[in-house]
């Protein structure tokens, strides 16, 4: 190929230099132009290339001396009456499409200088196509026709660009090279200026354009397969496929080829082609046309036959045939190299196969297809929609044309409602990049604008809350047939389960099955499936702290659908809304599920999470899912008046957390910050008097609300990366969530307050956020401060107040854990924390280091490291704004 | 040595004369910079690239610094298609 460019003289070069200096410079002129420009030039040349459709015509067949004149003139008229049809209102300037519920825009850019070939076959035609396309598109062409098509080429491209010019488009903007050669192709292809390539061509022409490096258009070969089944319209089908297949004498690529006929109708039809003028060939006759029109050296078809009339290829044969034959039929038996008409055949000669089968039909259809049509046209006639459907599966082809004749159906417009065109894709089956009829669309850049959106988000609660003292009484409103009460063995002792059955409706059977008071295992959850299974229960009250109420739930998710897979539905996710794996949705149980926690910590009553220990392979899953939030939740504080004082303060902070962490996450909304902030002041407040004082009751009731406020805002927003860290620590360490919780909390206040290394992405917040919130929070609180930096720092020393005042320790090392054992338990710590989903809603993405840093400062407690990062500036106006 | 400053207002029924005479004459006897006041003209065509070509050209050879003022964005676009617009210099 570089030979050839090599051997172009410097005269040539500055000639073909020239052609592309103009192309170059019309097509940055014409970036200027409006649609009313455009679309007034686009018509003027489709009404000149309209009116010299016959002309045209004719200088094409006196030229190449392939098809027939009327045929051409049709297809002149097809190329600018049909194609305008199609492109006239289309907008190709500016804004093209708009889609507002989407926020998206579509803009057109223009692509340049085009390079374009032209094939012997349908040169004036695809010539006043590419001409419309280009100016609709507002680019310049360099045509290069083919040798045997230059002059009729030469004079369409003369007459669209007179009118263009004359309607306004920019000088030079359709140039044709010259005598064009090999060499001069190669040389455009390859120029830096050319934009694009669009090769309508031959295979050669084809694969120079795809090897040149540039962006290309191409067509493959063809060789379209026809299935005429036993249900079709015999009289339409073979007056479709003669006017096909003689029209222009078969030069469009998209023609039939060879005709798969069901045994049943293969006599009839045969009978109607023959009758419709059709000349039947005998197995000799069959077998000289093969060996005349095909080459045997190549496999390919013969020049001289291209676009030829049947009588005449007949008579080059040897053939005697009437003289208004239009079609040669010949049928063959098989496809292949021994059976040379099984292939594309660009002039009126037909090959027929008879099929015993739908089976058969199918099979040799698909070997047609691969015997070089790949990707291109292919052709059915049925009314069984099913084995239409086949047909399409079976066969690789940008065009399926049904009920149709399969050349003109594939120009689409007149058959059919396929874009018009002269230039087909054959996909990658043709080596090519698009299936497309090649259009408007392929000669533009797209340009997509795409307007920030904000995702729709939710505030998902469970249907009833009943809160305060003696809330438990409500039970009596939920009749049952059968209840299981799921709790654990100390709270069945402590009376508890005796007061929730005071309150059940007395005729209704009720269970107890108590279970170990630790995170659940699938064993434990299926005793209580078959235990619900047994009782034919209809109702579950879980009575007891977040192990129990997490248990309960997974026990009504198998329980109601015994095939969910609790191992595939605790599948990580990023977004909830485009998770992999859904959780059932059919039911063959229904079952109440009532939570009446115990602690005032985790919320899971309210939640739409459970927990899960996979002993076998010793690791926490936690299924997440709408499905799971409980029906009812009864927040009676009764029920933690006894809690001891230790658990009273991790579960608290456990709560405090959730609130924190809600409140600045990244899927924070109004409707969680409602709860959150309440939860975070009653937290502050509460806390410490119930932790001190455990029989006030004021205190307990406001902090097992504030357990379920909180946890009504991280169902809706999640956590982040204080939930990481601890989940990783307290795993390893065997510390309790709550505590692990407070040994970093104000070391991630600290660090989410400071300017991240990394943003987290959040559509639905404009900037970062997480510092002004703090500050809002420490305004809420009272806190002093009168920056947004001085108040985040109020709020850190507040929760090591907090902390203090509930005698937890304040550092990992206070735990009597030695430094050589965190570090070397810190790779592990790092990656599971890294590994924990609960950071994808932490406004601050966590760098593996900083999970590392995190940690360290944990471990050293007291004085977070990161404070005073965050704009001094900031001030209190500013959180009003968030 | 002093330079100079001259100021062409560009007419744009009149822009190839505008180039192709007045801002040659101004390039020719300038010894600073040409303006070329673009404010009103909305489009160039084929004729006028190839005019402000030979002008970059000719400023070029007589080290005179061309200016074109208050070009708008679709010639600004046309002239970086073209490249030309490191052979001018720019102003709003």
């Amino acid at each position: 190929m570089t030979e050839n460019v090599s051997s172009l003289s410097d005269d040539r070069i500055a000639y073909l230099e020239g052609l592309v200096r103009r192309g170059r410079t019309a097509a940055a002129v014409f970036t200027q132009f409006s649609q009313q420009d455009v679309d007034r030039i686009v018509k003027a040349i489709v009404l000149a290339g309209l009116d010299q459709a016959q002309y045209l015509a004719r200088l094409a067949i006196e030229e190449t001396r392939l098809g027939v004149l009327e045929d051409k003139a049709i297809k002149n008229m097809v190329a600018t009456e049909f194609v305008y049809n199609y492109i006239k209102d289309k907008p190709s300037v500016g804004v093209i499409r708009e889609f507002p519920e989407r926020g998206l825009v579509e803009v057109a850019e223009p692509i340049g200088l085009i390079f374009s070939l032209i094939p012997v076959t349908n040169p004036t035609s695809t010539v006043l196509f590419k001409c419309i396309m280009a100016i609709k598109t507002r680019n310049a062409v360099v045509f290069a026709p083919h040798p045997k098509a230059w002059h009729c080429c030469q004079e369409a491209i003369r007459i669209m660009y007179e009118s263009a010019v004359e309607h306004g488009a920019p000088e030079g903007v359709f140039t044709c090279v010259e005598s064009p050669t090999i060499p001069d192709n190669n040389y455009l292809m390859r120029h830096k200026e050319v934009k694009l390539i669009d090769a309508t061509g031959g295979p050669g022409a084809v694969k120079a354009a795809y090897s040149s490096g540039k962006p290309a258009l191409g067509v493959g070969p063809g060789n379209t397969p026809v299935y005429l089944e036993k249900t079709a319209h015999l009289d339409m089908a073979v007056v479709d496929i003669i006017t096909s297949k003689t029209f222009d004498n078969g030069t469009i690529c998209a023609s039939e080829q060879t005709v798969v006929i069901d045994d049943e109708i293969y006599s009839l039809a045969i009978r109607k082609f023959a009758d419709l003028g059709a000349h039947i060939c005998s197995e000799k006759e069959t077998e000289i046309l093969g060996r005349m029109v095909i080459d045997p050296d190549t496999g390919f078809m013969r020049p001289m036959a291209v676009g030829q009339k049947a009588t005449d290829i007949a008579r080059a044969c040897g053939l005697r045939v009437k003289p208004d034959t239009k079609l040669l039929v010949a049928p063959i038996q098989g496809v292949g190299r021994e059976y040379p008409l099984s292939v594309e055949k660009l002039f009126p000669v037909l090959s027929v196969y008879r099929a015993t089968s739908v089976d058969e039909a199918l099979r040799v259809c698909v070997d047609v297809n691969h015997a070089g049509g790949l990707g291109h046209t292919a052709v059915i006639f049925s009314r069984d929609d099913e084995i239409i459907r086949t047909f399409s599966e079976a066969i690789n082809a940008g065009r399926i044309i049904v009920n149709s004749p399969g050349s003109i159906g594939a120009l689409g417009g007149v058959y059919n409602d396929m874009v018009p065109t002269f230039s087909f894709g054959c996909g990658t089956g043709g080596g090519n990049s698009t299936t497309d009829n090649v259009s408007l669309y392929h000669y533009l850049n797209i340009k997509r604008v795409a307007r920030r959106t904000q995702a729709h988000m939710w505030f998902r609660v469970p249907n009833q809350i009943y809160f305060n003292m003696n809330a438990v009484e409500n039970l009596r409103h939920f009749p049952s047939q059968s209840t299981l009460i799921v709790t654990n063995p100390l709270l069945e002792q402590m009376g508890h389960v005796d007061i929730v059955r005071r309150f059940i409706p007395a005729q209704t059977p009720v269970r107890v099955l108590a279970i170990p008071d630790a995170e659940p295992e699938v064993k434990v959850v299926m005793q209580g499936v078959e235990a619900l299974n047994l009782h034919r229960a209809d109702q579950i009250i879980a009575l007891g702290g977040g192990s129990v109420i997490d248990a309960a739930k997974l026990m009504k998710l198998k329980y109601e659908s015994p095939e969910a897979d609790l191992e595939e539905l605790a599948a990580p996710f990023l977004d909830i809304r485009k998770r992999v794996v859904q959780y059932p949705t059919e039911k063959i149980n229904r079952v109440r599920m009532i939570a009446i926690p115990t602690t005032s910590g985790t919320g899971s009553e309210v939640t739409p999470f459970a927990v899960l220990i996979d002993k076998e392979r010793g690791r926490k899953v936690t299924l997440a899912d709408y499905s799971l939030s409980p029906d009812v939740a009864i927040v009676d504080p009764q029920f933690v008046m006894s809690m001891p004082r230790n658990l009273t303060a991790d579960t608290g902070i456990d709560c405090l957390t959730h609130a924190l962490e809600a409140g600045v996450s990244i899927h924070a909304s109004p409707y969680t910050d409602s709860n959150a902030m309440q939860a975070i002041r009653l937290a502050f407040k509460y806390l410490p008097i119930a932790y001190e004082n455990p029989r006030d009751e004021e205190a307990r009731s406001m902090m097992h609300n504030a357990a379920c406020i909180a946890a009504l805002a991280f169902s809706n927003c999640s956590v982040g990366v204080n939930h990481a860290l601890a989940h990783a620590f307290g795993a390893r360490f065997g510390v309790g969530h709550g505590r692990a919780n407070a040994l970093m909390l104000p070391h991630v206040i600290a660090y989410n307050a400071s300017v991240p290394t990394k943003f987290m992405p959040s559509p639905n917040q404009r900037g970062y956020i997480a510092h002004k919130k703090y500050a809002m929070i420490a305004d809420l609180l009272g806190l002093a401060g009168d920056t947004v930096a001085e108040k985040v720092k109020s709020l850190v020393s507040a929760t090591e107040q907090l902390l203090d005042r509930l005698e937890i320790p304040r550092s990992i090392a206070d735990l009597g854990i030695s430094k050589e054992e965190f570090e070397r338990a810190m790779p592990d710590l790092a990656k599971v924390a890294f590994d924990d989903p609960s950071w994808r809603s932490n406004p601050r993405m966590p760098l593996v280091s900083e999970l590392v840093e995190l940690f360290w400062s944990a471990y050293r407690g007291r004085s977070p490291a990161n404070l005073g990062s965050v704009s001094e500036q900031a001030t209190t106006k500013e959180w009003a704004s968030v | 040595m002093t330079s100079t400053a001259e100021w062409i207002k560009i007419d744009p029924e009149r822009i190839l004369h505008a180039l192709q005479q007045e801002a040659v004459d101004k390039v020719n006897s300038a010894q600073g910079e040409v303006t070329l006041d673009f404010s009103s003209v909305l489009r160039i065509d084929s004729n006028v690239v190839g005019a402000m070509e030979q002008l970059a050209g000719l400023a070029g050879q007589r080290s005179v610094k061309v200016v074109l003022r208050a070009v708008n964005v679709d010639i600004y676009k046309v002239l970086k298609l073209l490249k030309l617009t490191q052979r001018f210099s720019f102003l709003t």
